[in-house]
């Protein structure tokens, strides 16, 4: 069965100021799981969006069996044939789980609801995909996870034949996802059609028969996942050669080497009760000092008694060898420390302002209210920051609500450049973001570091800490455990002494 | 699963306070167990409740409308005035139910598609009425018809010696089963549950979301309309000054009756069950007799911050 099942030719959408789409073929066969690839920014979620409805399409064709279709809301394209699961659980939840299954498509007796029959429809809709779940149940009373197999459900109560499933596994845990796929391989195997939408690469190779590529709003080309190897198809997607990645992948030697200099900032015995034991730690300018440990194990919180958001309760702390105490984030800005934090949704951005608002707002706000920047240096400062970081938009004033997420994570470290800080830390800069972005960021990282700045990287990703840091603060339950330096650095080693509790005494290693 | 669905406690917790309510009047004053204080009960109450009716679908689907009380008073003026100038009232009153129907539609429209916020559409919606009723006429008006002054008033049904349903609640009565039946029967009715729990999921779901918008305002406004044409029932006048903040009690008795006022949780009958509370501390407040009628509006208020605390509490556990 190779029949194609949806055709999609020549599509392209644009928005003010964006080309989003230029020219895009696409297709899907009958039994088979489609991954659709490509950075943020690529066209990913605007293919989508036009293949449900959500967009109208500027120009080009999509065909779904052979017969040309042109859906203009959800609506229509789920009548066609086309179903959607999204990667934010978009459900009812003061609703029953059978209410979720059924909204908008009720049985009805003379335009008077028939429960009984929704009970029933959505008792086999689940039965249908092997699922044990109360169909009386709210659904704000399940878990995320069982929330998107009720999703994905509701998605095959009607007689879908092409599922589009869009980062459905971004919350799930290991097993959920193995569930997830047992179900959507059943439906593979009935003769569907499914792209599949994911930023894991594991899950790819996992489950898609085929792969299709999008840059920059273009295709790149489609692959049979078998004859893709990981490093080509992420050379495809960031539009490098695999020989430039795989040295992006393993650049070791060389970079480990820190100019012997006095550290910027030196903290000695320094901790907070029920946050953070007391902990030695200094980061030296043009150094990057990796902060590593599982979820929960004070990274965060030792990040946040320095940038003085938490006050500590021992313990003291140097700046260039100078006993200082910074008592608020405004002392620590004062002092030319930044701090991004973990959630930029949160911490980070405001999405209705340009980037070039957003790039300089941490840098007016120190200045205060009465001494404006001219609009000539604002610009002057955008402009640098869009280059430097390589921020994919075409101008400062676009708003920043419109750029992909490894985008904004840019704008928002070219804030706190802006600022010129001498010891930036990151919490998180890679979190949700994909490959060619992270790639990008990390190179970030190194020039920064050789600029001369300190910075502090917290990151859950070993691999990331590891190819960036010079040395490596190791926490394990909130406390420091141990501190690699220089080629004693590896993933293997931190694991060890993020595992080993009795690695302590052999933790320190000189430089 | 013998768990009750936390979305049912406000909903007891309602029906608690109305029969606590009712005992402890029973308890306090003999005259109180005539059954007449439960048909004065409907009766006095029925042109609030039939507008706090039409506020349930609004806040079930996450809006407010203020322009009830205006709409109400508009509505009254413009009956009094029709049939004084010689229009036979069943003409006036389907005149008053089309006029307040697109009315509310025009609120609904701009509220959709200039993505407006409800609470300014129809705060200017209410001054809007509330002028147009004066414009109508300055001050109140009788209305002097055999329709009013026999038809209406003979329409009853009697329950007990002396003791007579008038019409009033049984329009009230009438509405509170139709909207129920809307609400939990029709694809409209759960398209505004939908809307109301989650306005963006509910569009990605292929609920008609505009649509369905418009039709919660129109609806409101039709209701708001009714409520008008039953207050000049009970009132046998119309009077543009009259209802002020009305809209606020109609709020006060759908959040007293279970319904979240972010939208999504809800029921009619609980809708009922706030305005009859509402009505029974007035009640109460009467018999006593020594108590100055504002005592009622604090005592609301008190049971309206209750309610609302309740509401947070189940949300939270709900949560968690």
């Amino acid at each position: 069965m190779s029949d194609s099942l949806l055709e999609v030719r020549g599509l392209s959408k644009s928005f003010p100021g964006v080309r989003a789409l230029q020219g895009v073929d696409f297709t899907v066969r009958r039994g088979e799981i489609h991954a659709l690839m490509g950075e943020n920014g690529a066209g990913k979620s605007t293919l989508i969006k036009v293949m449900t409805g959500v967009y109208e399409r500027d120009a080009g064709t999509t065909r779904l069996d052979a017969k040309e279709i042109f859906p203009r809301s959800p609506r229509e394209a789920e009548a066609c044939g086309i179903s959607t699961v999204y990667q934010e659980v978009n459900l009812i939840p003061h609703l029953s789980v059978a209410e979720n299954i059924c909204l908008g498509r009720q049985p009805t007796a003379f335009g008077k609801i028939r429960w009984g029959a929704i009970m029933q429809r959505a008792t086999q809709a689940l039965a249908r995909l092997d699922l044990d779940i109360d169909p009386s149940r709210q659904l704000s009373a399940c878990s995320i996870a069982i929330q998107q197999m009720v999703a994905l459900a509701r998605a095959m109560d009607v007689s879908a034949k092409l599922l589009i499933l869009d980062e459905p596994t971004s919350s799930l845990d290991e097993r959920e996802c193995e569930e997830l796929f047992k179900v959507i391989r059943k439906l593979r195997d009935e003769g569907m059609g499914i792209v599949f939408v994911t930023h894991f690469m594991d899950q790819v190779y996992a489950v898609t028969n085929r792969i299709t590529v999008l840059r920059n709003g273009q295709l790149v080309g489609e692959y049979l996942t078998s004859e893709l190897p990981r490093l080509e198809l992420v050379a495809r997607m960031i539009g490098k050669d695999a020989k430039e990645v795989a040295a992006m992948e393993s650049q070791q030697p060389g970079m480990r080497s820190v100019r012997d200099e006095k550290p910027f900032l030196e903290v000695r015995n320094f901790g907070r009760k029920g946050s953070i034991a007391p902990l030695d730690l200094s980061i030296r300018p043009g150094e990057v000092v990796g902060l590593a440990g599982l979820l929960g194990s004070g990274r965060t919180e030792t990040a946040r008694i320095i940038f003085g958001v938490d006050k500590p309760d021992c313990g003291e702390m140097f700046l260039d060898g100078e006993r200082v105490s910074i008592s608020s984030p405004r002392a620590a800005i004062r002092r030319r420390i930044a701090f991004t934090a973990e959630d930029r949704k949160i911490d980070g951005i405001i999405p209705n302002l340009s980037i070039r608002e957003n790039i300089v707002l941490a840098l007016q706000a120190s200045r205060g209210t009465w001494s404006k920047l001219s609009r000539a240096k604002q610009d002057e400062l955008a402009d640098k920051f869009i280059k430097a970081l390589r921020i994919k938009t075409p101008g400062p004033e676009q708003l920043i609500k419109n750029l992909s997420g490894g985008n904004q994570q840019k704008v928002l470290l070219g804030r706190w450049l802006a600022t010129e800080p001498r010891l930036i830390i990151l919490d998180e800069p890679t979190r949700g973001i994909d490959v060619g972005a992270k790639a990008e960021i990390e190179k970030l990282i190194t020039d920064l570091r050789r600029d001369g700045l300190a910075i502090l990287f917290i990151s859950s990703e070993l691999e990331e800490v590891v190819r960036t840091s010079q040395r490596v603060v190791i926490l394990r339950d909130r406390k420091k455990v141990g501190e690699l330096a220089g080629d004693a650095i590896s993933e293997h080693a931190i694991m060890n002494q993020i595992a080993a509790p009795t690695a302590e005494s052999k933790a320190v290693v000189d430089v | 699963m013998n768990r009750i669905n936390p979305k049912y406690i406000p909903l007891a917790a309602t029906a608690l306070v109305m029969i606590a309510l009712y005992v402890l009047g029973c308890v306090l004053y003999p005259n109180f167990t005539s059954p007449r204080v439960i048909v004065n009960l409907f009766g006095d109450n029925a042109f609030l409740g039939i507008a706090a009716v039409g506020a349930t679908f609004v806040i079930l689907s996450g809006g407010i409308d203020l322009s009830v009380g205006a709409v109400i008073a508009f509505i009254g003026i413009f009956i009094a005035s029709m049939i004084a100038s010689g229009m036979q009232p069943l003409v006036a009153i389907v005149l008053a139910l089309v006029v307040g129907t697109v009315f509310g539609a025009v609120q609904g429209s701009l509220i959709r598609v200039f993505d407006l916020p409800p609470f300014l559409v129809t705060l200017g919606g209410m001054f809007f009425m509330r002028g147009m009723a004066f414009v109508v006429r300055q001050e109140s008006l009788a209305i002097k018809h055999s329709f009013y002054q026999q038809t209406i008033r003979q329409l009853v049904i009697p329950l007990a010696p002396r003791v007579n349903i008038p019409f009033t609640a049984m329009c009230l009565i009438a509405v509170v089963v139709v909207a129920t039946y809307v609400c939990v029967y029709t694809r409209f009715g759960r398209n505004v549950y939908a809307i109301g729990s989650s306005e963006n999921s509910a569009l990605l779901m292929g609920v008609p979301v505009g649509g369905t918008k418009i039709g919660i305002y129109a609806l409101a406004g039709f209701f708001s309309a009714l409520a008008g044409c039953v207050s000049t029932f009970y009132m046998q006048s119309g009077n543009p000054a009259s209802f002020v903040g009305l809209e606020l009690d109609a709020i006060a008795a759908v959040v007293v009756g279970g319904t979240l006022l972010t939208g999504g949780v809800g029921f009619v009958p609980g809708t009922l069950m706030g305005v009859l509370i509402l009505g029974l501390i007035q009640t109460l407040i009467t018999f006593q007799g020594n108590l100055n009628t504002w005592w009622t509006r604090i005592a609301i208020g008190v049971l309206l911050l209750l309610f609302i605390v309740l509401q947070k509490a189940i949300a939270g556990r709900g949560r968690a």
